[in-house]
């Protein structure tokens, strides 16, 4: 742990630094690759809806002796004709899945199911989703996205920089596209459970962005025509300092999820709990990467278009080929781009 | 970037901030007690029972669109049928906003497939003369038995033994065919009546409006207007039952077989305009006109999502519940404390006093609002101890770096704090923004998810401000933190301040 803290310690005055920026190529390529293996995946492979979105009824019999066979018998007995999905959950629950079915057709496998077990009509869990309601589902969870965005999106602009607001919606879009896609590809069900895990990762992903940000802008808060630092090595500094922060809320942050993950996969099987820690799971991780590597370098990489942060580059530039400081023709070049474009943060945000 | 023009002194004053703090606990634990509400509000899946969403939608081969008055009628009518099966803390209510809500009926226990075909039916409207009409509780012997005319034997004996104050004749069926005699009851149980069938239908009605009469001061009407059918039809059974003698000269209005008002006739209508008037207050008529409008444009419901669940799973889950709880908080104590060391016991104590806030309003919202916790509700409350924790991670990282710039430990306190303070609020804001729009698009039980989390950004906002702020400066100012102790989490090995000597 100690290595560690002292770790912090060299990131903040940039003693040991990792270079985010400057390897931007090697990052965008890693998330290019994993973006379009993603929609490769959802392609090719889709995703495996849970019964919440095609409709459809689950039966769970609570009983000390489950068996396949006698549940599909009991099945056959209610006289549904289409081939059910039956499988044992843990030691003391068999599930039954089929297609959707009428409430006659429902009750009639309840009532087979429960003489065949010989239970009680109340030791068995019943889930009868409609056919028409995965699309009412989908229809508002994409409306929460988009909603979800756009108000983000307006939000950060005012509280942040326009484009650290684009950036940052550029790296959430990105954690849902391999979200979505390593649900593709390892079939992993989806369930709304799994899509309010979804929108919240958006959230969290977000969070860690924040942080990146507020750094990155107190750090080229006084960044001039002056300075000795392009953006992108503010940024990159930025980016360093926050490190062990982002780390520290990632690991705690995922530590609770782990839990809920562990817990509900381990002693409940499939469930609401599982859905949830899973997509979380899954998207916590690819949040914090992506508010690390894809955010700042993006935001770097649209100031850099700026003419005055360009300037600021060559100048920096210039400055390290020929140590030995020739004043002259530099300073020249920079009191006529104080002349001009945009310089820092303060003063737009004064003429606004 | 170190320039921050404020004078640093150490001008908050700690300890009167957490009094505040205090005093907000104390009287939240306070309400618990005085509002008698210490017991959790469970959700089915953690407790057992029969939940149903429905999708209200128009009835088929009608036209028109769904009207939010339709789903309040639609509400209240289903909520007539599930109070009549008798369970107590049922309950049932339209989620989402405007005209896109779905009905969420929830009942507790074991009348799952009961509540289950009851819920699904359309509910109509239709006018049917009153035949006979007495007292809502069962005819002693033969006493009140006048048979009218035109009522077979057998509806007179039903008549007769009908109890209108027991719920399950409360209960409202469309099942009642629109050509037969109806013995039935009004919705209140206190009159009974027999029915002639029906004569105008619900459909048949284009308009209806609450009024109120400008020349006797504060009597409330209802006015109704058929259309081309409904005028023809609603004339010819005005214009016959107007000289008949009482009863017989009422229409009862009758919804989801149920009576609403029977209003007695006065004067034949021919004109398709009609006006409802009585000794109505305000509320009364516009639950009436509603009823009329509800009529006009009935609901059907399609079943979105039945889920039965077993007291046997409710229990389990209520376990994995508190069992992920228990152990995501322990993860998280156990990780601040190897990594903050010292500090870390500043972390735990706000966890705690987050904890017994968020533990307080869930029990203060199950008795304000009704709000009920659900597995996915306690999921959102331990995914929240992430967020939580995170503000104290921002906080404490930001007074180490003000540390690294030269500042002590009491001064960094202050400074750290300013600026930690604008990013907390930027990424608990969009949190916040999260947990409502949540809250909006989603559907059923993880609504609850969006619920808790939100309520617990709100809490780690007030925690962070009002707790964890003020017991850093308290504790800056302990000999034990300035010295750089090495348990403290400030020793100048953990900042890193060592091995920049040494390099």
């Amino acid at each position: 742990m100690s290595k560690f803290s002292g770790l912090g310690g060299r990131l903040y005055r940039g003693e040991t630094s990792i270079n985010f920026i400057g390897n931007r190529r090697l990052w965008y390529g890693l998330s290019g690759f994993f973006v379009l293996l993603s929609i490769g995946a959802l392609a090719i492979q889709g995703l495996t809806l849970g019964i919440e979105f095609k409709g459809g009824s689950s039966f769970t019999v609570n009983t000390p002796n489950p068996s396949v066979a006698q549940a599909r018998e009991a099945v056959a007995e209610a006289g549904v004709t289409s081939d059910p999905v039956v499988q044992l959950v843990g030691s003391d629950k068999v599930r039954v899945q089929t297609q959707a079915l009428e409430q006659a057709q429902n009750n009639a496998i309840q009532d087979a199911l429960a003489a065949k077990f010989s239970v009680s009509l109340t030791s068995i869990d019943t889930q009868i989703i409609g056919p028409s309601w995965g699309k009412e589902i989908t229809r508002k969870a994409l409306y929460g996205l988009f909603g979800f965005l756009l108000v983000v999106m307006l939000y950060l602009a005012m509280a942040l920089e326009p484009k650290m607001a684009i950036s940052a919606i550029v790296a959430v879009v990105h954690d849902v596209f391999i979200t979505v896609g390593i649900y593709a590809l390892v079939g992993f069900d989806v369930t709304p459970a799994t899509i309010i895990g979804f929108l919240t990762i958006l959230g969290y992903s977000l969070y860690d962005t924040v942080v990146v940000f507020d750094r990155v802008r107190d750090n080229t808060k006084a960044i001039s025509a002056v300075s000795t630092k392009t953006y992108s090595q503010a940024v990159n500094l930025a980016v360093n300092q926050t490190i062990v922060r982002s780390a520290n809320t990632s690991i705690v942050a995922i530590l609770p999820v782990a839990a809920i993950l562990f817990v509900g996969a381990g002693l409940l099987g499939a469930g609401t709990l599982k859905d949830l820690s899973l997509s979380l799971f899954i998207g916590l991780i690819v949040g914090t990467y992506s508010s690390l590597f894809i955010a700042p370098a993006f935001l770097a990489q649209l100031r850099e278009k700026e003419p005055a942060m360009q300037a600021l580059a060559k100048r920096v530039e210039a400055r390290g080929s020929s140590s030995t400081a020739n004043t002259g023709t530099p300073v020249a070049s920079v009191a006529a781009v104080n002349g001009r474009g945009p310089r820092n943060q303060p003063k737009r945000k004064g003429r606004k | 970037m170190s320039t921050t023009t404020k004078p640093i002194k150490t001008s908050s004053r700690p300890g009167r901030t957490l009094a505040i703090l205090a005093l907000i606990l104390v009287s939240m634990v306070g309400l618990v007690f005085l509002q008698d509400s210490k017991s959790l509000q469970l959700g089915l899946d953690l407790r057992g029972g029969t939940s149903v969403t429905l999708q209200p939608r128009i009835a088929p081969g009608q036209e028109g669109s769904v009207t939010s008055e339709a789903i309040d009628q639609a509400v209240s009518i289903i909520r007539q049928r599930v109070d009549s099966l008798g369970v107590v803390e049922s309950e049932v209510t339209a989620q989402g906003s405007g005209t896109n809500r779905q009905i969420v009926i929830s009942v507790p226990g074991d009348t799952g497939r009961r509540v289950v075909d009851l819920v699904g039916q359309t509910a109509e409207l239709r006018f049917r003369q009153v035949l006979a009409s007495g007292s809502g509780v069962p005819a002693a012997g033969d006493a009140g038995a006048t048979p009218a005319a035109g009522v077979s034997a057998e509806a007179n004996a039903k008549f007769a033994a009908l109890d209108c104050t027991k719920p399950e004749n409360l209960q409202g069926t469309s099942t009642d065919l629109p050509t037969e005699t109806l013995v039935t009851c009004d919705r209140a149980g206190g009159t009974k009546y027999i029915l002639a069938p029906a004569e105008v239908l619900g459909r048949q009605i284009s308009k209806a409006s609450a009024g109120l009469d400008p020349q006797a001061g504060s009597s409330w009407f209802v006015s109704l207007t058929f259309d081309n059918e409904g005028t023809a039809a609603f004339g010819a059974l005005t214009s016959r039952v107007t000289s008949l003698p009482e009863p017989t000269n009422q229409v009862a209005i009758v919804l989801d077989g149920l009576v609403v008002s029977s209003p007695r006739i006065t004067e034949a209508i021919p004109s398709g305009n009609a006006q409802i008037t009585g000794s109505f207050t305000q509320l009364e008529a516009q639950d009436l006109a509603n009823v009329l409008k509800y009529g006009a444009l009935p609901l059907a419901f399609d079943r979105g999502e039945v889920q039965q669940v077993s007291p046997t799973l409710g229990a389990d889950q209520l376990r994995a519940g508190v069992l992920a709880a228990g152990l995501g908080m322990l993860l998280v104590v156990i990780f601040t404390l190897l990594y903050y060391r010292a500090l870390g016991f500043v972390t735990v104590a706000s966890l705690g006093v987050a904890a017994i806030m968020l533990y307080a309003l869930i029990l203060l919202m199950g008795q304000w609002i009704g709000f009920t916790l659900t597995l996915a509700g306690i999921a959102g409350a331990i995914t929240a101890i992430g967020v939580t924790a995170d503000s104290f991670i921002v906080y404490f990282e930001r007074v180490k770096d003000e540390m690294r710039e030269g500042r002590s430990l009491r001064t960094a306190a202050e400074t750290g704090w300013v600026r930690a303070r604008r990013t907390i609020l930027i990424a608990d804001f969009v949190s916040l923004i999260a947990a409502v729009l949540l809250y909006v698009f989603s559907v059923g039980g993880v609504r609850g998810f969006a619920f808790t989390l939100g309520l617990t950004t709100l809490i780690d906002l007030v925690i962070i401000f009002l707790f964890t702020k003020p017991a850093l400066v308290l504790v800056s100012r302990s000999k034990f933190f300035n010295s750089g102790h090495p348990l403290s989490g400030f020793s100048p090995k953990s900042l890193g301040l060592v091995v920049a000597k040494e390099a």
